[in-house]
């Protein structure tokens, strides 16, 4: 699903902080929709967040997540202009990243 | 009459004349109600800044302000705006576009909805009026509460973004009707519960209803089209009227319905002088 991710990461003080929208409909199995059928379970399994080509956090996540994620986490370094790239994949095999710079 | 009696009287009407907002002074007419309604608000609400009512709740809270303006770094209804933009910018099969149907391009003119259409006798909202616009170019009308229109309304509305609300009452008695009409419902009992929308949004406003804070009704309908959480998605003002129906247990109405439209009428034009805050974001 391209063009899922929005990212803006920010450097101050020698932390950087990041934050992502991600656009995913993150559908537990549970749901049921308006014709009584099962909406199949349909999200996001890992996330991966890497600066300059490290992976600085990596979350799992699962069918308790809602709807359109929000992340916003800190990590200790990072300096304007340094590369940020954000990639997952869910329990369906799907996957998008996406790569930014550091403000 | 008696001294006490006088006096008893004059404290009953002054209660009634704090709990009803739109009781106008000597002659009353829309401008009169609108100036009632907002002088109301200010003096309940003395330290919310005029401008800062549409902000609905996080003018109420300063805890839900908070975590708002946390949220607001990244605003959820981001996916919307950019599914609207790109909806209102397509042509339709005959090559003509949205833009064709409104004034200005159909750019920055949100603060003007919803208007009295003198031809049909109604109030037209902005999303009847883009239904209007695909109805006129041969396309199926859409969803008048999520989805497409949604995002559509959601980005045209963002074209007005600070801009004040400017809802026009003609001097024509029908839109005048219409304007009453929507004022009655606003304060009309209605469902099981036997709320009208003023217990809540009068009455309550400020106050917590379980885990929300109740807006005053002054701003309600301001910041909308609105992503709110419990959705999960982008809607617009007669998806939250259809939801506050279900929530009191009334019967909802056609999305489209005259009752809908008027109570929007009634809404927009006490909002007037506010500044267009669509789309928003709420709990």
């Amino acid at each position: 699903m391209p063009g899922s991710i929005l990212v803006r990461a920010s450097a101050n003080g020698g932390t950087t902080t990041v934050q992502a929208l991600i656009h995913h409909p993150m559908d537990s199995g549970f749901v049921k929709n308006a014709e009584g059928a099962l909406i199949p379970a349909h999200y996001i399994e890992v996330v991966q967040f890497a600066h300059a080509g490290k992976i600085v956090l990596t979350a799992f996540w699962g069918p308790a997540v809602s709807k359109d994620p929000f992340t916003k986490f800190s990590f200790k370094g990072g300096a304007a202009g340094d590369d940020i790239s954000i990639s997952w994949v869910d329990n369906l095999g799907n996957k998008d990243s996406v790569s930014s710079k550091i403000m | 009459m008696q001294g006490k009696t006088m006096k008893r009287m004059l404290i009953v009407a002054l209660s009634i004349g704090l709990v009803v907002p739109a009781m106008a002074a000597s002659n009353p007419s829309p401008a009169s109600d609108l100036k009632a309604f907002q002088d109301y608000f200010h003096k309940r609400f003395p330290t919310v800044p005029p401008a800062d009512f549409v902000n609905g709740p996080y003018a109420m809270n300063a805890d839900m302000r908070a975590q708002w303006q946390d949220i607001m770094q990244f605003p959820p209804y981001q996916f919307a705006l950019d599914s609207g933009k790109t909806l209102f910018e397509a042509a339709f099969p005959n090559g003509h576009h949205y833009g064709d149907c409104f004034a200005n391009k159909g750019l920055g003119i949100a603060q003007n909805y919803p208007k009295f259409d003198p031809k049909s006798g109604k109030i037209i909202t902005i999303e009847i009026a883009v239904n209007q616009c695909r109805t006129k170019n041969g396309q199926p009308p859409l969803d008048l509460q999520k989805g497409d229109m949604a995002d559509i309304v959601a980005y045209m509305t963002s074209t007005s973004d600070g801009k004040p609300i400017d809802v026009k009452i003609p001097n024509d008695p029908r839109a005048l009707a219409a304007y009453e009409a929507g004022k009655e419902y606003f304060y009309s009992r209605r469902g099981q519960l036997n709320f009208s929308c003023a217990s809540c949004h009068v009455q309550g406003a400020g106050d917590h209803l379980r885990a929300e804070v109740l807006a005053p009704a002054l701003g309600l309908t301001a910041a909308f089209p609105m992503y709110r959480s419990t959705w999960g998605d982008t809607g617009t003002v007669v998806r939250r009227f259809i939801e506050c129906n279900i929530q009191v247990r009334a019967e909802p109405g056609k999305p489209d319905s005259t009752a809908y439209r008027d109570l929007e009428y009634f809404l927009a034009y006490m909002n007037n002088g506010l500044p267009v805050a669509g789309p928003g974001a709420r709990p």
